[in-house]
């Protein structure tokens, strides 16, 4: 009986053996997808297991953590200001999961990040329990606020993007309506869901958890117009902002019988770039846009940033600028109507370049990562994205732009004592323009030293207020101005 | 076990022989047993540092009631079967001591405490070991040889027939989640009478099987290339098996189900020592399992939630009866174990919920010690089931080779069968790991098998007897049987 005994002995080893093989798979191979499956509640017990580390503002925390009960996770993530500070921040909800800062430095917040990897052992050694590290922004309080409070007293939807020209540093990133992430972030069934079921958009018509500075585009409307103009210096189309352009009055769009209209009785034949963008004239910059081309117009949006996301880290949609289009479609596109369409970032961007001598800087807004221990652990360098025009011809255009904030339509932006430029933009949208437009306004304001701080752009979508009044100096100029004022205090 | 004797019988073959046969290894079993009963002991103080920051206030009660339970069983051992297996008495109180743990470790979870069904198990589970260890204490003094067993192999068929229908007599039985494997005796709490069952018909099996074995080996026809025994050889022995299957599907615990039948196959095996048995079996077994698959939603669900445990855990989110997430929860708890664990006491493995510690108490290992503990544990089950395989092919009687290869094989099926249903291997039947799992029932059974084979290993390695003084001795040469 002893051979099929043994025989019996070799199954039964067989039988171990592969569950010593399948134990391999799950424990080994598969491990890290198992471990970090979204659905595995671990991964969220482990997120709020310890103090998450902070978001930190001009080196204070917009940010925290309380001690919780009555669940497996331990702590909460609090907010100051958080309805200022979402479109930075995101959220970290136990319930919701976590977006934006909060979601894509998570690593770094809790401690779990691999560059956290030897302090963490350290830490283990010496028995001390694992902290999260801080992400330092490069965000600027009062610039923040000053955006914040403007849109806020407006009471319309909108948003406002500051950056700094030489850097690329993101200094406000405000959007309105918002909500408090701090209503959502614990588990609870009663208080927690029900906040969270109120904010989404199909519950709230105004969707508050839309980030529009970043993931909302909008006709720009004539803020496009720096750009159409910046185009006409660099291919040479005009070389001066005071040398007269070829524009008739009434100019008919190519290929078609309709005469592309002015806003009011503006003197634009013949009209010098200069007052074209003082005055706002469409027929000059649409028969430029005629003029250069489809592809010309692309190629300078895109320098500009059009036509591609933005990862700030945080990621910003990409606006649009077509590449199919017929003469009189560029013409409309060159003054921000038809299909383009722009993030309030991107027309940030757009100011910033011309204000930085041409130079693009990509926009970011995490300065530092540190440890627990505040170390260092990783800086951001600024980095240029593209120089979309010459020095020289940057500084044609910011003469123009100045022009504007000083006799032009852009006058309720000016500072007392400090050089602003700036362009208004007042965007038609809906079915024959039947809905109420938007109003826009780009500007930078420079110090005395003739470098600028600070770059802006607002966008305001008002359906409350008067057709009439909606125009880019009146609603958005106001706030493009408190906001570039609040970075150049701080910087004294 | 077999080198001792063959070197044995090659130096003494022509003298008589003496009292001195192999080592008893009393004394191996013993450090061993020190070692099993430390172990748990360390992981236990582990466990309280790590949940509570203190060492647990039980610990020192704890390691003396384990040493306790392990000390009564060496000294049994020692006293009555003097030449047994050293290894398996360890092994035992090593996996009965760190199940203790790791369910003690899981009563410290606030998740599961919050359950309507929470009792505290661990003071429970210490007071089944003890039981365990008092069957194990009994089976060694009082079956003096297990050849004994053979007399009551129809009583044995009667009985398992017996403790099986149980569950399905109504008032007696009780459903559980599904299955009817349990019965309830007021006062007393309930009993899975199917691990008992197991033991029983493992005895049936062995003593029918040696009677018939010639009769099933060698009278039998060729039919389609295989050797086919007569009717009324075989017919007893599959109305047997047949009617438990049936009893099993009824009751739906497809776990056990698959463990009879293996055993059974295994067993005939053995004892024909054909291997148009396994043929046969199979053909059987794929036969039965289609066959059962075919009519029970609850064996098709099980199929389904083994291919796709995701699915089965979204299903199981969205609310849909009749689905649990605790497949994929098994798995992620697997999976953020990693290669070493988490430590004992700093897992999730709660999230498992019901059964955690029973059905699921593997995941737990896996999590909380990693591929390295989950591992260990696995070939401490590979060892004891080589010990039992090693006394099968140690002892001299065919009924103690059929008992013991039953027995370990029936051992290591049921350690297949959980362990590759909870991570994922097969699918997943409702069974308790031997020793480490939750329940009375099953391991009082398991603490009762490993006496049966500590008998039969003592009995295969004592030496023969001293033949009684002959006066032809001078002249007789006395061949060892063996």
């Amino acid at each position: 009986m002893n051979k099929p005994l043994r025989r019996i002995a070799i199954f039964c080893g067989l039988l171990v053996l592969a569950l010593l093989i399948r134990d391999n798979w799950i424990q080994y191979v598969q491990a890290d997808e198992l471990r970090t499956d979204k659905n595995n509640r671990r991964v969220i017990i482990e997120r709020y297991a310890s103090p998450r580390g902070n978001i930190i503002v001009g080196g204070q925390p917009i940010t925290g953590s309380t001690e919780t009960s009555g669940s497996d996770f331990k702590f909460k993530r609090t907010y100051k200001d958080g309805a200022m500070w979402a479109p930075v921040t995101g959220y970290a909800s136990q319930a919701f999961g976590a977006t934006q800062l909060e979601s894509i430095e998570d690593g770094i917040l809790t401690g779990n990040d691999d560059q956290l990897f030897f302090r963490n052992t350290l830490d283990m050694l010496t028995g001390k329990k694992q902290e999260g590290g801080n992400v330092v922004t490069t965000l600027n309080g009062a610039a923040q606020k000053a955006a914040y409070n403007g849109l806020k007293r407006q009471g319309g939807k909108g948003a406002v993007v500051a950056l700094e020209p030489s850097t690329g540093k993101i200094l406000a990133l405000a959007s309105y309506p918002s909500y408090d992430p701090s209503s959502f972030a614990g588990n609870s069934t009663t208080t927690d869901t029900k906040a969270w079921t109120k904010l989404q958009k199909k519950n709230n018509p105004d969707d508050p958890m839309l980030n529009r500075a970043l993931r909302e585009t909008y006709p720009p409307g004539s803020t496009f117009k720096v750009l159409t103009a910046a185009a006409a210096l660099e291919d040479g189309l005009y070389s001066e902002p005071d040398q007269k352009t070829n524009t008739p009055l009434p100019w008919i769009m190519p290929g078609t019988t309709t005469p592309l209209k002015n806003e009011g009785n503006i003197p634009c034949k013949n009209a010098t770039l200069r007052v074209a963008l003082q005055y706002s004239c469409n027929t000059v910059f649409g028969k430029i846009g005629a003029d250069l081309g489809n592809d010309k117009m692309l190629d300078m949006a895109k320098k500009f940033g059009f036509d591609e996301e933005h990862f700030t880290p945080v990621r910003a949609n990409a606006s649009v600028f077509s590449d199919d289009m017929n003469d009189s479609q560029t013409a409309l596109s060159s003054i921000g109507q038809f299909n383009t369409a722009a993030t309030p970032l991107q027309m940030a961007m757009v100011a910033s370049a011309v204000a930085n001598d041409g130079k693009l800087m990509k926009p970011y807004m995490v300065d530092e990562l540190q440890s627990s221990g505040l170390d260092p652990i990783e800086k951001t360098d600024p980095e240029e994205l593209s120089q979309p025009l010459s020095p020289e011809n940057a500084q044609k255009l910011q003469s123009m732009m100045e022009t504007v904030v000083e006799e032009g339509t852009g006058r309720n932006a000016k500072i007392p004592g400090v050089t602003v430029g700036g362009k208004t933009g007042t965007a038609q949208h809906g079915e024959n323009n039947s809905e109420n437009p938007y109003a826009w306004f780009i500007s930078y304001a420079k110090d005395s030293d003739d470098s600028a701080p600070v770059a802006v752009a607002v966008v305001i979508e008002d359906d409350k207020a008067v057709r009439d009044d909606i125009s880019g100096g009146g609603l958005a100029a106001p706030i493009a101005r408190n906001v570039m004022e609040a970075v150049i205090n701080s910087k004294k | 076990m077999s080198s001792t004797n063959t070197s044995h019988s090659a130096t003494h073959h022509t003298s008589t022989i003496g009292a001195i046969g192999a080592p008893s290894r009393r004394n191996t079993e013993l450090a061993l047993l020190a070692f099993a009963v430390v172990i748990p002991v360390f992981a236990y103080a582990n466990v309280g540092l790590a949940i509570n920051d203190s060492v647990p206030p039980g610990l020192l009660s704890y390691g003396l009631g384990l040493g306790l339970l392990a000390g009564v069983g060496h000294l049994v051992v020692r006293k009555f079967a003097p030449y047994a297996d050293p290894l398996m008495l360890p092994l035992a109180t090593l996996l009965n001591g760190l199940g203790l743990v790791v369910i003690w470790r899981l009563d410290q979870s606030e998740k599961l405490q919050a359950s309507r069904t929470f009792v505290e198990a661990a003071p429970r589970q210490l007071m089944y070991s003890a039981l365990g260890v008092a069957f194990f204490v009994a089976v060694i003094i009082f079956l003096k040889d297990h050849r004994v067993l053979q007399r009551y192999t129809y009583i044995s068929m009667a009985g398992a027939l017996l403790l099986l229908v149980l569950p399905l007599v109504p008032g007696l039985g009780k459903n559980v989640f599904g299955a009817r494997i349990w019965i309830q005796i007021p006062g007393l709490g309930t009993i899975q009478p199917g691990e008992f069952a197991k033991i029983v018909l493992a005895v049936f099996f062995a003593g029918y099987l040696m009677v018939k074995r010639d009769a099933l080996a060698l009278a039998s026809r060729r039919f389609m290339g295989l050797y086919l025994p007569r009717g009324r050889d075989l017919g007893p022995i599959i109305v047997v098996w047949a009617i438990s299957i049936l009893i099993l599907v009824f009751e739906t615990d497809l776990g056990t189900s698959l463990l009879f039948f293996g055993m059974f196959v295994i067993m005939l095996y053995v004892a024909t020592e054909r291997t148009s048995w396994i043929v046969f079996g199979l053909l059987m077994s794929a036969a039965g399992a289609v066959g059962v698959a075919s009519f029970e939603t609850h064996v098709q669900q099980r199929v389904q939630a083994w291919l796709d445990p995701m699915n089965e855990f979204k299903l199981s989110r969205q609310g849909v009866l009749g689905h649990t997430e605790q497949s994929m929860q098994a798995l992620w708890a697997f999976g953020s174990g990693g290669t070493l664990g988490t430590g004992l006491g700093q897992g999730n493995s709660d999230l498992i919920g019901f059964a955690a510690n029973s059905d699921f108490i593997l995941a737990t290992f896996g999590e909380e010690l990693g591929l390295a503990g989950v591992m260990a544990i696995l070939l401490l089950y590979g060892l004891i089931i080589e010990r039992g395989v090693r006394t099968a092919l140690a002892a001299r009687d065919p009924f103690g080779k059929l008992l013991a290869i039953g027995l370990s094989g029936a051992f290591g099926l049921q350690v297949f069968v959980v362990a590759g249903g909870v991570m994922g291997l097969i699918p997943l039947t409702g069974m308790t790991l031997p020793f480490v799992a939750y329940g009375g029932s099953s391991v009082i059974a398991n603490w009762a098998l490993i006496g049966i084979l500590l008998r039969i290993s003592d009995t295969a390695r004592r030496p023969a007897p001293a033949p009684a003084a002959n006066p032809d001795a001078e002249m007789t040469q006395v061949v060892r049987p063996s």
